[in-house]
């Protein structure tokens, strides 16, 4: 099953960022190595004064990879819907990542500020991919506002903290009717897994990758932990019990030695 | 007059369209988005819309992000 959000089907479960990577070029290669067909692009200013830096998009294969832009940065419901306005002109395409932070230190959402923002958007004819605290009541309410999908973290953003709260997430998983994309907090590839075995229909990640010492390499390793994650998931894991369960047969063991190798027989010498 | 771009003062000989301020800034008009006075700029507009003076404008694009 690929992964459908509005009107669009992905073949790749993983949402990759453009930010921070050592360069373009790397970027590139990072993008090409996770298989993603999805990535998200910042709306900001264009430098007057510095006209020399190339153009992030003369990297991004548009034939392959579909751009996501944010509203990240936006501390009120006014700025991101404006955000959205200003990218979906950028981009020419009616999908935003709805992001409004709360604070600058966690970069929490301002859930009420998101909500406001997704009834606006979705007015206005947007596919509002909100970016959303862990809990389960706000995610419901962004699916009944309209949302296309439900974002929720799973750590700060960039803290490679990994999932926090997998009960939470896999309540929202559970209860959703739209797709449910883990955004923000993997560390390495054992967090995508989890993210996608808790049921998630895709993760989104930036810094785990475009960080890692080899961003190339990560980007593979997150490719796989998704497909891994999903197919376990779909495989339907075993319940945790307490105490063990044997693997092999208790019956047809060899005859069991009634007193210690050092006092007994040690065969023929 | 002044008009402000990006939160700078610009100085410009008299009014002008949004199609020459970004010629004037040597920029593509394809990769960016422009606001006026609060309201974007549809791109099939830039050569109909005039900025007077005092006008606000914003021109973006887009840069890395997650």
């Amino acid at each position: 099953m690929k992964l459908v959000i509005a009107d669009k089907t992905f073949n790749s479960r993983l949402i990759v960022g453009t930010g921070k990577y050592p360069s373009h070029q790397i970027m590139a290669e990072a993008h090409r190595a996770s298989g993603t067909e999805m990535v998200t692009v910042a709306v900001r200013r264009v430098d007057l004064s510095d006209r020399s830096a190339e153009s992030l998009l003369g990297y991004i294969d548009r034939s392959k990879i579909f751009l996501l832009p944010n509203t990240a940065g936006c501390y009120t419901a006014e700025d991101a819907i404006r955000t959205a306005r200003l990218g979906r002109e950028v981009g020419l395409s009616n999908w935003v990542k709805l992001e409004v932070i709360g604070d600058e230190r966690t970069l929490f959402p301002d859930n009420i500020a998101l909500l406001e923002a997704t009834h606006v958007l979705v007015r206005e004819g947007f596919v509002v991919l909100p970016y959303t605290n862990d809990d389960p009541i706000v995610c419901r309410k962004l699916e009944e506002a309209g949302a296309a999908a439900v974002m929720p973290l799973g750590a700060p953003i960039g803290s490679g903290l990994g999932i926090q709260n997998p009960n939470n997430i896999a309540i929202i998983c559970d209860q959703a009717r739209v797709p449910v994309i883990v955004d923000a907090g993997v560390g390495t590839a054992s967090d995508a897994a989890i993210a996608m075995e808790l049921g998630a229909d895709a993760v989104l990640m930036n810094t785990a990758i475009a960080l890692a010492k080899d961003p190339v390499a990560m980007a593979t390793a997150m490719k796989l932990a998704v497909e891994a994650g999903r197919l376990a998931y779909g495989a339907g894991r075993i319940a945790r019990r307490p105490y063990a369960s044997a693997s092999s047969p208790d019956d047809g063991t060899i005859a069991a030695l009634s007193t210690t190798l050092s006092s007994g027989p040690r065969g023929a010498q | 007059m002044t008009i402000r771009v990006n939160g700078e003062p610009l100085e410009v000989a008299a009014p002008i369209t949004i199609s020459a301020l970004l010629a004037d800034l040597k920029i593509d008009p394809r990769l960016v988005a422009v606001e006026h006075n609060l309201v974007v700029i549809k791109r099939d507009k830039y050569d109909a819309v005039v900025i007077n003076d005092g006008d606000e404008i914003e021109i973006v694009n887009f840069v890395g992000g997650g």
